[in-house]
C-alpha cells in the first residue's frame, strides 16, 4: 500500500461522520452513518486484498510518536485483519437494523455507533500498549449510552452493571501495563510480545490481564453482566456487543496473555479449562430454561466463548486457529440471531418465546434464515461454527481429554436449546391473531440477513479463505510459546492416514504444531 | 544582588499587589458603578502578571535573602493560578446579576487579585514565614469571598465555617512551623532539609520534635488542599459560597496548596521522605475513597463537585507519594488538567438556572438535559467522564501520569488500591450522566450567556481527545518545572 495510512483513514472516516451526525437531521444522519460504514467496508475489502498473506508479520504499520510516553502506532497481523473485517462487515448491518427501529434521538444514536466502530478498529489495530488501552476502555462510553438511552425497561441497571463491571476488570490490567512498560522500557506491543518477564512476575501480570479479559469475554462466573446488557440493549446494540465487543477478550488473550506471559499461561491453563468447562455446561443448562429469546442467545454466547478460551490455551495450532474461527463464526451467527429476534420484536414488541409460534406458516422466508442460523449456532457441518468448534475441541483434546469431553457436551446441549427455541417459535400452530398478522421479511431485512448467511456458508464450506491469513501468525505465536507447552494427557499416535492438522497443506514446515508432545 | 533585580523576580506579585491596591481605590471612589471596569481591569492585571512570568520570575533565582524562589516550578503553578483567577472574575457578573439584592461589587475582583498575590507567594515560598504570610493572604481573601452574598444565610454560614476551621488549621500549621523551627534552628527550606538530613529520625528526643513538626505542617497543608481527614469544611463551603467563588476555590487555591505541599515535602523535608510518604499515602487513599463514597448520596451538584475535588486531590497526592521528579511532574500535570475539568464543570453549574434566572443546584434538575440543551449536556458529560478518568478523555492522561510515577517508584499497593477505588468514583460521575441522558426532561433551563458558553466550549475541547495533542508540550513543561525542585 505504498505508505498510504489506510488504518488511520479507517479510523478517521467514522470519527468524522460521528461528529457530523450530531449536527444533522434524523434522516440525513441515517444516510451519513450508512455511507460512512459502507466506505469503511470498502476500505476493509481493500485492506484484505492488499494484505500479504504469509508476508511480514506486521503490515500497514504506522508510527507517529505523538503523545509523549506513548505513540500513535498502528499495524495489523492476520488475527487483527480478520477481526477488523468482522467489525466493518457488521457495522452497515447494524445501521440498517436500526433504520426504523430507532425513532428517538437518531443523530446521537448513529454517532454513538460510529464512535464504537472507531474504537473497535482502533483496539484491533493498535500497536502501542496504551493506545490499545485507550481504545479498549473508551468503548465503554458509547456502549453505556446505547444501552442506557435506547435500551429496554430495565436499561439503567444494565448500563451501570456493564460499565462498572468492565471498568473494574480493566483497571487492574492498566496497572500491569504500566509495570510492563516501565520494566521493558517500551510501549510497543510487538516488542513486548518478545520480552521475557520473570516467571513469578508473569503470574501476577497474567492475572491482572485475566481480570480484564475474563470480564470482557465473558467467562463464568463474571459473565452476569452480559445477559442483562443484551436483554436491555437495542437490537443493533446486541449485534455489535455479541459480534465484536465479546471478541475483545479473546483477542486480548491472543495478543497479550499468551505471547507475553507464556509460562504463566501454561501454569494457569487448568484455571481456564476449569472455568470454561463449567461455563459450557452451566450456561447451556441456563439457556435451556430461558423464556426470553435474547437472554437465551446471550447465555449461549457465554458457552461459545468458553470453547474459544479452551482452544486458545491448548497451545497448538488447531486450538488457536479453531478459537479464532469460533470467534469469527460466533460473531456472525450470534449477530444474525439477534437480528432475527429483532425482526419479530419489531412486529410484536415482545421477546417472550411463549407469545410466538407457527411463524413458519406466515413467515416462510424468515423461518428459512432463522433455521440456517440456528443450525450454524449448533455447529452443523457446512456452517462456520462447525469448523471452529471441531478444531478448538481437537486442540483441547491433545492437552486435556477431560476438558474436551466436558466441553463437547456443550454441542449437544447447544443443539437442545437452539432446536427447542426454534420449535417453539417457528413450528406448531399460530397462537394468536397478532402473530398471524405478522408480515414476512421486508426487502431491507433480507438485505441484512442474506450477506451474513452467505458468509456463514462460505466459512463452513471453504474455511481456507479465513485460515490462510492467520496461519503464519499462529506459527510465530507457537514458536514463542512452545517452550512452556503443558504436557497433555492424551496420547495421540501418528496414524497412517491423515495427520490431524489445521493446515490444509500436507507439507508441514513446523512439525511441532501438529501434534502434542 | 541589587534590589531592582530582586523586584524583577517578584514582578508577578508586585503587579498583582499594586494592581489590587489601585483598583481598591478606584472601587472606593467609583462605587458599585465601577464594577464592570474594575473587573476587566483586574483581568488585565492578571494578564500582566502572566506576561511578567516570562523572564526573571522563572529564572530559578532566589530573592530577598532566600525568602522567595523564582523557579520554573513556581512559574508553572502561577500560570494555572492566574488563569483560574481570571476565569473566576469573568464568570462572576452573570451570576450576581440575578441574585436578588446581592449584586456584584467591585471588591470581588480586588479580593481575587489579593488572593492570587497570596497564592503567588505560597508557591514561590522558600521559607516557612513566606509560606505562612502567603497562605494567610490567600485565606483571608477567601473567607470574605465565601460570604460574599451578604443576604444569603448559606453564604454567611460558609464564610464563618471556612474562617473558623481555617483559623484552626492555620494554628496547627503554625504550631508545626514553630516545632520545626525550634528543632532545626531555621525557617529556610534548604537549612531545614539539612537538619533533617543530619538527624536520623530514630527515636531520640530531637527526632520526635522533628517528626511532630513534620506531622503538624502536613496536617495544616492537608487542610488547605482539603485532603482527608482534614476535608470536613469542603462540602459546606462549596455548597454555600456563590458559584463563581466555589469555582475559584476548587481551582486556584487547590493548585497553590498542592504545589506548596509538594515544595515543602521535596525541598524542606526531602530527606525525611520515608516519614512524609506514609502521611501522603494515607491522605491520598483516604481522599480517593471518601471522596468517592461520600459523593454517592449527594443531591446537590455543588456538594458533589466538592467531594469530587477531594477525590481528585487524592489522585494528585499519589504522584507526590512517588517523590521523584516524574512524580512531581505528574502532580503538576494533574493539576493543569484538573483545572480545565473543574472550571468547565462549574461553568456548566452556572448555567443551571430556571426561567426567572434563579440558580438551581439539585442534580435532579439536570434530568433530560441532553434533549433540552444538548450542547451543555455533552460538555458536562465530557467533564464527568474525564473526571472519572475514562479514556479517551484527557482526564485519563492525568491519572495515567500519576500512576506511572507511582508504579515507577515501586508503590504497587498504592497504585492498585487507588485505581480500584476510582471505580467507586466512576459510579457517581455516571449518575450525573445518567440523569442528563437517560431520564425524562424536566423544566428547561433559562438561556445561557455567550461568554460562559464560549469558555465551556474551550474547556471541553481541552478535555476532549484533542487534548492529547498537547501532551509533548505539557510533559516538557511539567518535567522542567519539577526538575527545579531537585
Amino acid at each position: 500500500m505504498n505508505g498510504f495510512p489506510i488504518l488511520s483513514v479507517m479510523l478517521a472516516v467514522p470519527a468524522i461522520a460521528a461528529v457530523a451526525c450530531l449536527f444533522l437531521s434524523a434522516q440525513t444522519a441515517r444516510m451519513t452513518a450508512l455511507a460512512a460504514t459502507l466506505v469503511n467496508l470498502a476500505l476493509g475489502v481493500v485492506l484484505w486484498l492488499n494484505f500479504d498473506v504469509g508476508g511480514a508479520q506486521w503490515q500497514f504499520v504506522e508510527n507517529a510518536p505523538l503523545f509523549g510516553r506513548f505513540g500513535w502506532a498502528l499495524g495489523i497481523d492476520g488475527y487483527a485483519l480478520l477481526l477488523i473485517a468482522l467489525s466493518v462487515f457488521l457495522m452497515p448491518i447494524c445501521i440498517g437494523a436500526s433504520w426504523h427501529a430507532i425513532e428517538k434521538r437518531v443523530p446521537e444514536y448513529m454517532s454513538a455507533f460510529l464512535f464504537t466502530e472507531v474504537l473497535m478498529i482502533g483496539t484491533f489495530a493498535a500497536q502501542d500498549i496504551f493506545l490499545f488501552y485507550i481504545f479498549f476502555e473508551a468503548g465503554l462510553i458509547p456502549m453505556f449510552l446505547i444501552i442506557g438511552i435506547w435500551g429496554g425497561a430495565n436499561r439503567i441497571y444494565a448500563s451501570y452493571k456493564f460499565f462498572l463491571y468492565t471498568l473494574l476488570g480493566s483497571l487492574l490490567m492498566f496497572i500491569a501495563m504500566l509495570y510492563m512498560s516501565i520494566t521493558a522500557n517500551t510501549t510497543s506491543i510487538p516488542v513486548l510480545m518478545a520480552y521475557d518477564f520473570p516467571a513469578h512476575v508473569q503470574t501476577w501480570l497474567w492475572l491482572a490481564f485475566f481480570a480484564s479479559f475474563a470480564v470482557k469475554m465473558p467467562m463464568w462466573p463474571v459473565h452476569t453482566w452480559l445477559p442483562d446488557a443484551h436483554v436491555q440493549a437495542p437490537t443493533a446494540g446486541s449485534v455489535i456487543l455479541a459480534g465484536v465487543l465479546l471478541k475483545l477478550g479473546g483477542y486480548g488473550f491472543l495478543r497479550f496473555s499468551l505471547p507475553m506471559f507464556p509460562e504463566a499461561s501454561a501454569q494457569l491453563t487448568p484455571l481456564i479449562f476449569g472455568l470454561s468447562a463449567v461455563a459450557v455446561i452451566y450456561t447451556s443448562l441456563v439457556a435451556l430454561v430461558q423464556a426470553d429469546m435474547k437472554k437465551l442467545i446471550a447465555y449461549s454466547s457465554v458457552a461459545h466463548m468458553a470453547i474459544v478460551t479452551i482452544g486458545l490455551f491448548a497451545f497448538n495450532a488447531q486450538g488457536i486457529e479453531g478459537a479464532m474461527m469460533v470467534m469469527l463464526g460466533h460473531g456472525l451467527v450470534s449477530g444474525a440471531l439477534f437480528l432475527c429476534v429483532g425482526v419479530i420484536y419489531d412486529r410484536l414488541h415482545t421477546r417472550e418465546i411463549a407469545r410466538y409460534g407457527g411463524l413458519a406458516i406466515n413467515m416462510p422466508r424468515y423461518a428459512l434464515f432463522f433455521l440456517l442460523f440456528t443450525m450454524a449456532s449448533i455447529g452443523l457441518p457446512g456452517t462456520s461454527n462447525f469448523v471452529g468448534e471441531i478444531l478448538s475441541l481437537m486442540g483441547a483434546y491433545q492437552v486435556s481429554t477431560w476438558t474436551a469431553l466436558l466441553c463437547t457436551t456443550g454441542i449437544i446441549l447447544g443443539a437442545a436449546y437452539m432446536l427447542y427455541l426454534y420449535r417453539r417459535v417457528v413450528f406448531g400452530e399460530i397462537k394468536s391473531d397478532e402473530v398471524r398478522a405478522m408480515s414476512d421479511l421486508s426487502g431491507r431485512e433480507l438485505w441484512l440477513l442474506a450477506p451474513i448467511a452467505a458468509v456463514v456458508l462460505w466459512m463452513g464450506v471453504y474455511p481456507e479463505s479465513f485460515l490462510a491469513p492467520m496461519r503464519k501468525d499462529t506459527q510465530v505465536l507457537l514458536a514463542r510459546i512452545n517452550r512452556a507447552q503443558p504436557a497433555g494427557d492424551s496420547k495421540p499416535t501418528r496414524g497412517t492416514g491423515i495427520i490431524p492438522s489445521a493446515d490444509a497443506e500436507p507439507a508441514h514446515d513446523n512439525p511441532a504444531s501438529g501434534e502434542a508432545h | 544582588m541589587d534590589y531592582a533585580s530582586q523586584l524583577a523576580m517578584t514582578l508577578p506579585e508586585v503587579i498583582l499587589a499594586v494592581g489590587s491596591i489601585v483598583l481598591m481605590l478606584v472601587a472606593a471612589w467609583g462605587g458599585p458603578a465601577s464594577t464592570k471596569a474594575v473587573s476587566w481591569a483586574a483581568v488585565a492585571v492578571l494578564a500582566g502578571a502572566l506576561i511578567a512570568l516570562v523572564g526573571p520570575a522563572t529564572s530559578g533565582g532566589e530573592a530577598f535573602g532566600g525568602l522567595y524562589r523564582a523557579d520554573g516550578f513556581a512559574g508553572f503553578a502561577k500560570v494555572l493560578i492566574f488563569i483560574a483567577a481570571a476565569v473566576a472574575i469573568v464568570m462572576a457578573p452573570d451570576f450576581f446579576a440575578r441574585t436578588a439584592g446581592d449584586n456584584l461589587r467591585p471588591e470581588y475582583p480586588v479580593l481575587i487579585l489579593l488572593s492570587a498575590a497570596g497564592m503567588g507567594m505560597m508557591v514561590s515560598a522558600a521559607d516557612l514565614l513566606t509560606l505562612y504570610v502567603g497562605l494567610e493572604l490567600q485565606s483571608l481573601s477567601a473567607y470574605v469571598l465565601a460570604s460574599f452574598m451578604r443576604q444569603d444565610a448559606r453564604s454567611a454560614e460558609a464564610g464563618l465555617k471556612y474562617f473558623v476551621l481555617g483559623a484552626l488549621a492555620s494554628g496547627i500549621l503554625l504550631y508545626g512551623i514553630s516545632l520545626v523551627y525550634g528543632f532545626t534552628g531555621s525557617t529556610m527550606f534548604n537549612e531545614i532539609a539539612g537538619a533533617y538530613a543530619a538527624t536520623p529520625l530514630t527515636g531520640d528526643a530531637k527526632s520526635y520534635g522533628l517528626l511532630f513538626g513534620l506531622v503538624f505542617v502536613f496536617a495544616g497543608l492537608a487542610f488547605k488542599m482539603s485532603a482527608v481527614p482534614f476535608h470536613m469544611w469542603t462540602p459546606d463551603v462549596y455548597e454555600g459560597a456563590p458559584t463563581p467563588v466555589t469555582a475559584f476555590f476548587a481551582s486556584a487555591p487547590k493548585v497553590a496548596s498542592v504545589a506548596l505541599g509538594v515544595r515543602v515535602a521535596v525541598e524542606a523535608m526531602g530527606p525525611a521522605e520515608g516519614q512524609w510518604r506514609q502521611i501522603v499515602i494515607f491522605a491520598a487513599l483516604a481522599s480517593i475513597l471518601l471522596g468517592a463514597v461520600a459523593a454517592i448520596g449527594q443531591q446537590n451538584i455543588k456538594r458533589l463537585l466538592a467531594y469530587s475535588s477531594i477525590n481528585n486531590v487524592g489522585f494528585a497526592l499519589i504522584g507526590l507519594a512517588a517523590g521523584t521528579p516524574e512524580g512531581v511532574a505528574s502532580v503538576l500535570n494533574y493539576m493543569a488538567i484538573y483545572i480545565a475539568m473543574t472550571l468547565g464543570s462549574f461553568l456548566v453549574v452556572l448555567q443551571m438556572r430556571d426561567h426567572e434566572g434563579q440558580p438551581v443546584e439539585t442534580i435532579a434538575s439536570l434530568s433530560g438535559l441532553s434533549r433540552t440543551r444538548p450542547g451543555l449536556a455533552a460538555a458536562l458529560a465530557i467533564f464527568m467522564f474525564s473526571l472519572a478518568g475514562i479514556p479517551p478523555l484527557f482526564g485519563f492522561y492525568a491519572k495515567f501520569e500519576v500512576f506511572y510515577a507511582a508504579v515507577q517508584a515501586g508503590l504497587f499497593p498504592l497504585a492498585v488500591f487507588g485505581i480500584a477505588f476510582s471505580v467507586i468514583g466512576a459510579y457517581y460521575y455516571l449518575r450525573v450522566i445518567k440523569t442528563m441522558y437517560f431520564d425524562e426532561p424536566v423544566a428547561e433551563f433559562g438561556r445561557g450567556y455567550a461568554l460562559e458558553g464560549g469558555l465551556i466550549a474551550v474547556a471541553a475541547v481541552i478535555v476532549s481527545p484533542l487534548g492529547y495533542l498537547a501532551i509533548p508540550l505539557l510533559s516538557g513543561w511539567t518535567l522542567a518545572a519539577a526538575r527545579a525542585l531537585f
